[in-house]
C-alpha cells in the first residue's frame, strides 16, 4: 500500500518534471481555458447587435430620417451606408457589404395615415440568427412620430432573400465546408514534416539536393486534391439531402475552396516546422481549429462579436472563407465581388509558404 | 596527392558545449578514412560539418573543391550519406525507396531504371525488391541504405556507424562492398567504434571529446606507439589486487584483462619493461611475461582516456 503510493508519487513527480520541460503542453494547459473563456465569454452573445445594414431613403423627407434614427437607436443594426436605389442595395447584400437594407418608400406619409407598414427590410436570410434579429424589429413602435399609440399592422415588412424558410442548414453547410477543411487540411500538413523528422527521414532529405520550397510545395499538392474531394462530398450531400441551394457558379465555388485549402495547408506547414513531435503539431492544430469554429462566423454572426474578437478572427483563413463560400453558394456572388477575402487568402498562402520554407532550414543548427 | 577533404582547425559549439575542438583533416581521394571514437566524441558532428549540414563555428572546410558552407548545395550532388539511424521510408518498398532517392538526385527515367537494376544486383536486393523496408533485418536495411546512398555515383561517401546494427558476417560482406567502391575511385569516410573496422581503413583519426588525438595509417599508429605492450600470464585469483597495484605506477598507462592474460601498457621511457615490471613488483617476478605487438585497441587506449583509469 505504502509502496504503491510511493510509486504513484514518483510518477507524479516525473510527470511534473516533464511537463515543466514541455513548455508547449504546459502553456496550452494554462492558455486554453484562459483564452477560450475570454473568447467564449465575449463572442458567444446570442443578443445579436450591430448588424451592418444599409438604407435606401426614397422619401427624402424628415420622417424618413426619423425612421432611420429610431432604427439606429435600437443598436440591433448599425447603419453603415446609404444607397440610392434598391437595386444597388441588393447588390451590396450579394457582395456581403451589408446584411440587410431598409427601404423607405416615397409614399411613407400616405402609408402612415393608412396604418400600413411604413417601410421594408430586405434581409440576407442565409444566417438565421441575423434574420431573426431583423424580424424582431418588425413590430417596433416609433415613438418619435407620435404614432406609438396607433394600432398598425406592422411597422416594417420583411423580405428574406436566399433562405426564405429560415432553415439553418442552408447557412451551416457552406460554413461546415470551412470547418472540415480547416480540421483536416491543417492537421494533415502539420503532421507532414514532423513525421519525417520523427522517423529520421528528414536527416536523409537534407543531405539531398532537395530545396525547402520544393519540399513544402510537394508536401501540400496531394492534400489539395483530398481537400477538393472533401468539398465535393460536403456540398454534394448538402444538395442532395439538405436541399442546399447552390446559386453560384461551380467553378467559382471550387476556385474559392482551392484558395482556402492552399491557405490552410500553408498554415499547417508552418505548424509543422515549429512542432518537434506529431503530438505537438496536433496540439497546435487544435489551437487553430477552435477559433476557426468559434470566431469565423460559423457558429455566431461575425457582426455581433466584440471588436477584438473580430480582429482576431480576421487573421484566420476560415473567417474569410466563410464569407466567400456563403456569398458564392447562397448569394450567387463571384470571387471578384468578395475580392478582399479572396486577396487575403492568396496573400496568406504565399506568405505562409515562404515562412514555412524559411523556417525549415536545411542545416541542422 | 589530390585531397577529397581538407579541413583546417574547425570547431563547433552548441551553446557552451564544444562538440568539436579545432580538428584538422586531410583525406586523399580514393581512400577509406576512419573516424574512431567512443559514442558522443563528435564523430557525427564532424561528418555533418563536412557534408555541409552544420555550419562550423570556426575554421575552413574544402570538400571536393567546394568551400563549405558556402557551396554546400552544389556539393550535395557529389556526396552520398548513410545516416547512423536508418533514414529511408519504412512504409515504402526497396524499389520505391531507390526510385525516390534517385529521382531527387535528378536521375532521368531510363538511366534511373538501369541504375536501380544495377544497385539491386550489386547489393543483393533483387529478391526483396518488392518488400517494404519496415520489416527487414538490420543487414537488409543496411544494404538498402548503401544502395540508396550510392545510387547517384557519389565521389565521396559518408558512413556514420554503418555496421552498428549487424552481425560480424554481414559486417565483413559490407566491407567487401566498401572496398569495391573504393577501388572504383570513391572516397569513403566512415565513423565507427569498432577496432576491426578501423583497422581496415587506409587512414584513421582517433577522436575523443571533440578532439583528434592521433591521426595516420593504422600500422604506423601501432608502430609509433608511445608504450610497450607486455602480456602477463596470471592466475584468475589475485588479479584484482595486482591490477590495483600496477595501476598506481606512473609509468603504466593502462591494464586490461583478456582471459588469463593481463595486458599492461608500459611507457616507452622504460627501456626493458619486463625486468622493470619484475623489479617494481617483486611478487610477480615468477609470472610469465612477454612483449607483444601492439593492437589498434592499445593505440586507442594509449592516446585517449586521459584522467581515466
Amino acid at each position: 500500500m505504502l509502496n504503491s503510493l510511493n510509486r504513484i508519487k514518483c510518477i507524479v513527480q516525473k510527470e511534473v518534471w516533464q511537463l515543466k520541460r514541455d513548455k508547449l503542453t504546459f502553456g496550452m494547459a494554462i492558455m486554453i481555458p484562459f483564452i477560450q473563456l475570454l473568447l467564449f465569454g465575449f463572442a458567444i452573445n446570442t443578443d445579436v447587435r450591430n448588424i451592418p445594414v444599409g438604407v435606401v431613403d426614397q422619401s427624402e423627407m424628415a420622417i424618413g430620417r426619423m425612421v432611420t434614427e429610431s432604427v439606429k437607436v435600437t443598436q440591433v443594426v448599425d447603419v453603415i451606408k446609404h444607397y440610392n436605389t434598391p437595386k444597388e442595395a441588393e447588390y451590396a447584400i450579394t457582395k456581403g457589404e451589408v446584411k440587410a437594407v431598409l427601404i423607405i418608400p416615397t409614399d411613407i406619409n400616405q402609408r402612415l395615415v393608412q396604418k400600413r407598414s411604413i417601410a421594408q427590410w430586405i434581409v440576407d436570410g442565409s444566417d438565421s440568427m441575423i434574420s431573426s434579429a431583423i424580424m424582431g424589429l418588425q413590430n417596433m413602435p416609433i415613438t418619435d412620430l407620435g404614432l406609438s399609440d396607433m394600432k398598425m399592422t406592422k411597422t416594417f415588412e420583411v423580405a428574406l432573400f436566399y433562405n426564405p424558410t429560415r432553415r439553418s442548414a442552408v447557412n451551416i453547410i457552406p460554413g461546415l465546408t470551412g470547418i472540415i477543411l480547416t480540421m483536416t487540411m491543417v492537421l494533415f500538413t502539420s503532421l507532414a514534416i514532423v513525421k519525417e523528422r520523427e522517423q529520421g527521414n528528414l536527416e536523409l532529405l537534407i543531405t539531398t539536393p532537395l530545396i525547402s520550397f520544393e519540399l513544402m510545395v510537394a508536401k501540400i499538392i496531394p492534400y489539395i486534391i483530398i481537400g477538393l474531394v472533401q468539398v465535393t462530398i460536403i456540398l454534394g450531400l448538402g444538395y442532395l439531402i439538405f436541399n442546399l441551394p447552390i446559386n453560384g457558379d461551380l467553378f467559382q465555388i471550387f476556385l474559392g475552396s482551392l484558395l482556402f485549402i492552399a491557405a490552410s495547408l500553408s498554415l499547417g506547414l508552418i505548424i509543422s516546422t515549429i512542432a518537434k513531435t506529431q503530438i505537438q503539431s496536433m496540439q497546435m492544430t487544435i489551437f487553430v481549429l477552435l477559433p476557426s469554429i468559434l470566431l469565423s462566423g460559423f457558429m455566431f454572426p461575425y457582426e455581433s462579436m466584440p471588436i477584438i474578437a473580430q480582429w482576431i478572427s480576421e487573421i484566420f483563413p476560415a473567417t474569410h472563407f466563410m464569407r466567400i463560400i456563403r456569398a458564392v453558394i447562397l448569394r450567387g456572388a463571384d470571387l471578384s465581388d468578395v475580392w478582399q477575402d479572396t486577396l487575403w487568402l492568396s496573400i496568406f498562402t504565399v506568405v505562409g509558404l515562404l515562412i514555412a520554407a524559411k523556417r525549415f532550414s536545411k542545416t541542422l543548427d | 596527392m589530390e585531397m577529397a577533404i581538407t579541413a583546417k582547425l574547425i570547431s563547433k559549439s552548441f551553446g557552451d558545449f564544444k562538440a568539436i575542438d579545432e580538428i584538422s583533416l586531410s583525406i586523399p581521394k580514393g581512400t577509406i578514412f576512419g573516424f574512431l571514437g567512443p559514442n558522443g566524441c563528435g564523430k557525427t558532428t564532424a561528418i555533418r560539418m563536412l557534408t555541409g549540414l552544420l555550419i562550423p563555428t570556426n575554421g575552413s572546410i574544402d570538400v571536393l573543391n567546394h568551400s563549405l558552407p558556402k557551396e554546400s548545395e552544389k556539393l550535395k550532388y557529389k556526396i552520398g550519406y548513410m545516416t547512423q539511424k536508418f533514414s529511408l521510408y519504412n512504409d515504402l518498398t526497396v524499389e520505391e525507396n531507390l526510385k525516390f532517392i534517385g529521382g531527387i538526385f535528378g536521375l532521368k527515367k531510363q538511366n534511373l531504371k538501369e541504375k536501380i537494376e544495377k544497385q539491386l544486383n550489386t547489393y543483393n536486393l533483387t529478391e526483396i525488391r518488392k518488400k517494404r523496408v519496415g520489416g527487414m533485418s538490420g543487414g537488409q536495411k543496411q544494404r538498402v541504405s548503401l544502395a540508396a546512398a550510392t545510387i547517384h555515383n557519389p565521389e565521396l561517401l559518408f558512413l556514420d556507424e554503418p555496421t552498428s546494427a549487424v552481425d560480424p558476417e554481414t559486417r565483413r560482406n559490407f566491407w567487401e562492398q566498401l572496398f569495391d567502391l573504393s577501388e572504383s575511385g570513391t572516397t569513403i569516410l566512415v565513423a565507427t567504434h569498432y577496432m576491426d573496422e578501423a583497422e581496415r581503413c587506409h587512414n584513421l583519426a582517433i577522436m575523443e571529446a571533440g578532439k583528434v588525438k592521433a591521426q595516420g595509417n593504422p600500422n604506423d599508429l601501432m608502430n609509433d606507439l608511445s608504450v610497450n605492450v607486455v602480456e602477463l600470464l596470471v592466475n584468475a585469483d589475485n588479479n584484482k589486487e595486482l591490477k590495483l597495484k600496477l595501476s598506481k605506477k606512473e609509468n603504466i598507462k593502462s591494464i586490461s584483462q583478456l582471459g588469463k592474460r593481463l595486458r599492461v601498457l608500459v611507457k616507452k621511457e622504460i627501456k626493458d619493461p619486463i625486468s622493470w615490471l619484475k623489479q617494481e613488483t617483486p611478487d610477480i617476478k615468477n609470472i610469465k611475461m612477454e612483449l607483444v605487438r601492439p593492437s589498434l585497441e592499445d593505440v586507442f587506449v594509449s592516446v585517449t582516456g586521459e584522467g581515466r583509469q
